[in-house]
């Protein structure tokens, strides 16, 4: 009692606030149910009938299982018919038991509201010396306090339980990270005479078939022959857009004189900002839209951003046209593509990966 | 019958309770009063749903096969015949289309996961307007918050399993977000796909986390969290009778258990209803993974847009400037770093601490176990609101694109407006909440001291007309006067008598310009000094006419009443 009575004051008068006296509970008003009989006896029907309602959903949802045909396994339709029924007859199954139960709590179960105190959750102060004496003893029993203190056992335990979890985080991290060659994001399948190829079917495109306005969805030709993951490892990279322009719109970029072709330009289909597909080309404007985050490119001046989050230009493929007028790479990106990352400017091919994975 | 039925219970009830002492519990639960309000029901919702989810995952379970193995569809479904796909989106097809109830239970469990978000939300919500969350219940919060951000994971790598091409741009995101960590980013999304995206070994691991880790996790939490709540005992609006030591309400068994247990059945019956008419997330149309295509008005579920929202919202140039900075030849990506983790981490991190942040500015170290009616706390109320308003706005940046094409506006300038509304906005609904919560106490005070306007209307002798009052009710009033009247801290100065600084100063004056922020502008309950005052001038004002006047204006009342009830009785006997 003594330690409820010293943390009770912000509560000492409970029975007034800024000096007005609490009324007290509001007077409680009878239901019809409480003083007509009739009216009970309704209630009880009415409970009665929604949980019949739910009997009837539930035969419902069995009948629509075994009853309806499924047809010969291949009719979508029929799967449908059986989906919405048994749907229907959860539903009412469901509702019937909550709407019956609800009622009948509304209308014939107490409502006239009852008192219970609290209690302050802070324990008792004798409550809380004993919890400290019980540890205080408890640690001088272990040695970790008290007279005989080993000092050395609280140290070496501390860094066995700090550094145990390694050996399994270590092994477990270290496997899930495949190769750990992250220099892979640099480089793609495409390289020096490798034919452009419409996305997904793999025809070749001739120079020729490229008309002023068009837009090319272009895959490197030779992605199909790879194994499925590879390929999508390889195509999340690799994806470009081609697409033709009238020479005079087309700002050349200095140093890609010669990565297009009468007008035909090649862009990284990968936005520079979080990697979206950059799908949406806008003929007139010369626009390149991200449909996830808005990036807008410019592709007659370099795919440079004029709108949205990214900030650098899409990575352009440089093209030519072979003897036998079919378009091909001239070479690799010459720039990671994609979103950016750390080491993005750093290193070749052996960028130092072996410290992250220790 | 009924007999063998009782010494049947009594001897099992018997047998469990000789093993573990169950009775204490059951006299303890049995009774347990909880208070009655429909707010009260918004965390229940979010509980029943996980219940369903639940429900139907253990039942997708058995169709869902989560392997990024691949195979050419071979199923009924025509128009993705001989498309190379994963197992993963095969066996989606599958249960979707030859499993009888299967599309039923995945369009149950994908409804429930947004009712579930968003039930959790709207109660966050209701906690955080009423200070629910104040002591002794701020640990109960963050359990709470915690289950909203595990919500959050549990909704994303659901929706990424199918691996369909919409949810695999949304991994594809994700591996741009992560890359943008500075130092380890690349060798993150390298630990998570197993190699370079999309890999093979993402569906198999964020299945584990999504059937097991995620969902453990919650139920572990929702556990503590109804633990918390009952050892707590639930908070009560304020009324009559109710006090911070008291709770008034109706007992567990038999209400709760058939209105909240009702209730379950009323969630699951019309999750069951939208999921067997609506359709949700038909992967069947989008088709499998391919990091080829991508359509116009792609977006996340609802409860990821607001991310979304950041990352389409920050701009990759500012002012001329970039905000992608390469630094010694290292490439800081702020354009992505700022979005996706910095704002939703002071975002969380806000709502995470906010009990505390409030109870340095109040001060009061009480238990508080009723609530608070929002208008009587101006400052949270208007917190709350601006960042809803921060949050929508984010929500709706997040699918700009629709709401561009919905409302025939220019998407980039749309942005724009958006890119300047995150910074006003949220401070202009905060100043207007703070006003109008202001306003409502203003009209509370003039309701108790005046009472409510009853609409007649009363001619004096000497020609003054006046609307005659009727007084509050002893309950009607109680509400409105009762509220915690904080005032701003007062703090010891910073030197004492000789001159000596004091250790702690400085946190104390935050805390002091803290609680200015939230009391310094308020509004005094009515005291009972001025409560007679008013009375006094009631009835002397206009002189006993008044008073008289009012007299008869009630008893016209009354008479008006009779004749009604006269009329109404007379219809019903024809």
């Amino acid at each position: 009692m003594s330690a409820a009575d010293k943390n009770s004051s912000p509560y000492s008068d409970l029975t007034s606030a800024n000096g007005h006296d609490n009324p007290g509970l509001p007077h409680h008003r009878p239901r019809r149910a409480d003083v007509d009989k009739k009216a009970g006896k309704r209630a009880e029907r009415q409970t009665a009938l929604l949980f019949a309602i739910s009997i009837i959903g539930t035969v419902i949802a069995i009948w629509a299982y075994f009853g309806l045909d499924i047809g010969d396994g291949g009719d979508v339709a029929a799967i449908q018919q059986i989906n919405m029924w048994i749907g229907i007859g959860v539903f009412l199954a469901m509702i019937g038991i909550g709407l019956g139960a609800i009622h009948w709590a509304k209308t014939l179960m107490r409502d006239h509201e009852m008192v219970e105190e609290r209690h302050e959750l802070r324990s008792s102060d004798e409550a809380r010396a004993g919890a400290i004496q019980n540890l205080k003893d408890g640690a001088e029993d272990s040695g970790l306090a008290g007279v005989e203190r080993r000092g050395l056992l609280k140290g070496t335990l501390i860094t066995a339980l700090a550094i145990a979890p390694l050996s399994v985080l270590v092994p477990q991290i270290g496997n899930m990270g495949g190769d750990w060659n992250v220099s892979k994001f640099r480089h793609t399948i495409w390289g020096p005479g490798v034919r452009l190829a419409r996305d997904p079917d793999g025809a070749l495109i001739k120079a020729s078939d490229v008309t002023i306005g068009s837009v090319f969805h272009v895959i490197p030709d030779g992605l199909h022959e790879l194994d499925h993951a590879a390929m999508m490892n390889e195509k999340a990279k690799s994806v470009v857009l081609l697409v033709r322009l009238d020479p005079k719109d087309l700002t050349i970029q200095q140093g890609r004189e010669d990565w297009s072709f009468d007008g035909i330009v090649a862009y990284s289909k990968i936005c520079t900002h979080v990697g979206c597909p950059v799908a949406l080309y806008e003929q007139q404007t010369h626009h390149l839209l991200c449909p996830c985050h808005q990036s807008t490119f410019d592709v007659a001046n370099g795919a440079k951003v004029v709108f949205g989050p990214a900030k650098r230009p899409l990575p352009q493929l440089p093209i030519a046209v072979d003897d036998d007028g079919y378009i091909v790479a001239q070479a690799d990106f010459d720039e990671p593509i994609g979103p950016s990352y750390w080491d993005r400017l750093k290193g070749g091919d052996d960028t130092a990966v072996e410290e992250e994975t220790r | 019958m009924g007999a063998t039925l009782n010494s049947a219970a009594s001897g099992t009830a018997n047998y469990v309770d000789e093993r573990t002492s169950i009775g204490g519990f059951v006299k303890f639960f049995a009774r347990k009063l909880f208070p009655d309000h429909w707010s009260f029901m918004l965390g229940e919702i979010a509980l029943y749903s996980f219940i369903v989810l639940l429900i139907s995952g253990v039942f997708l379970t058995a169709f869902f096969v989560p392997s990024m193995e691949t195979v050419h569809y071979e199923g009924p479904f025509a128009t993705m015949h001989d498309v190379e796909m994963t197992k993963a989106f095969e066996s989606t097809l599958v249960t979707s289309f030859e499993v009888p109830g299967g599309l039923l239970m995945r369009q149950t469990h994908h409804w429930s996961a947004l009712l579930f978000l968003a039930s959790i939300m709207v109660h966050m919500c209701r906690v955080f307007f009423t200070g629910a969350f104040r002591k002794p219940r701020e640990l109960n919060w963050l359990v709470g918050f915690t289950l909203m951000i595990l919500g959050l994971a549990a909704g994303f790598t659901g929706y990424s399993l199918p691996d369909d091409v919409l949810s695999g741009n949304g991994l594809r995101i994700i591996d741009g977000v992560i890359k943008g960590v500075p130092l380890l980013g690349s060798h993150i999304s390298f630990w998570l796909f197993g190699g370079e995206f999309p890999g093979t070994a993402l569906i198999p691991r964020i299945f584990t986390a999504h059937i097991l880790l995620v969902p453990g996790l919650i139920l572990a939490l929702i556990a503590l969290h109804l633990f918390l709540v009952f050892l707590h005992k639930h908070t009560q609006y304020p009324g009559g009778g109710r006090t911070h030591r008291n709770v008034v309400g109706l007992p567990l068994f038999p209400v709760y258990t058939a209105k909240a247990g009702g209730f379950f059945f009323v969630v699951f019956g019309i999750i069951a209803l939208v999921a067997s008419v609506f359709t949700i997330n038909p992967v069947w149309n989008y088709g499998p993974y391919d990091p080829s295509p991508v359509s116009a008005g792609t977006q996340p579920d609802w409860y990821i847009l607001f991310i979304d929202g950041l990352l389409r919202m920050w701009p990759g140039w500012l002012f001329g400037l970039p905000t992608e900075w390469e630094l010694w030849g290292y490439t800081l990506s702020l354009n992505i770093l700022i979005p996706s983790v910095i704002v939703p981490a002071l975002f969380f991190g806000f709502i995470a601490l906010y009990p505390w942040i409030e109870s340095w500015a109040t001060g009061d170290k009480g238990e508080k176990h009723v609530l608070d009616r929002p208008r009587n706390v101006p400052v949270r109320t208007g917190i709350g609101v601006g960042m809803i308003v921060f949050y929508v706005i984010l929500v709706l940046e997040g699918s700009n694109d629709i709401v561009a094409s919905l409302f025939h506006l220019s998407l980039n300038d749309l942005t724009i407006f958006f890119q300047w509304g995150i910074f006003i906005l949220p401070v202009l609904a905060f100043w207007i909440t703070k006003r109008l919560c202001l306003g409502l106490q203003r009209k509370d005070r003039e309701l108790v001291l005046h009472g409510h306007e009853t609409g007649t209307i009363v001619r004096h002798e000497h020609g003054e007309y006046v609307e005659v009052h009727s007084p509050l009710d002893d309950e009607e009033r109680w509400v409105r006067v009762s509220f915690d009247n904080h005032k701003p801290l007062e703090i010891a100065p910073e030197r004492n008598d000789r001159g000596v600084a004091r250790k702690g100063y400085r946190w104390d004056r935050f805390k002091q310009r803290l609680s200015r922020f939230y009391y310094e502008e308020r509004i005094e309950p009515v005291t009972p000094e001025e409560l007679e005052a008013a009375h006094h001038a009631h009835s002397d004002a206009p002189s006993a006419h008044g008073l008289a006047d009012a007299a008869d204006a009630k008893g016209a009342n009354e008479r008006l009443d009779d004749e009604w009830e006269e009329l109404d009785e007379g219809a019903t006997k024809k």
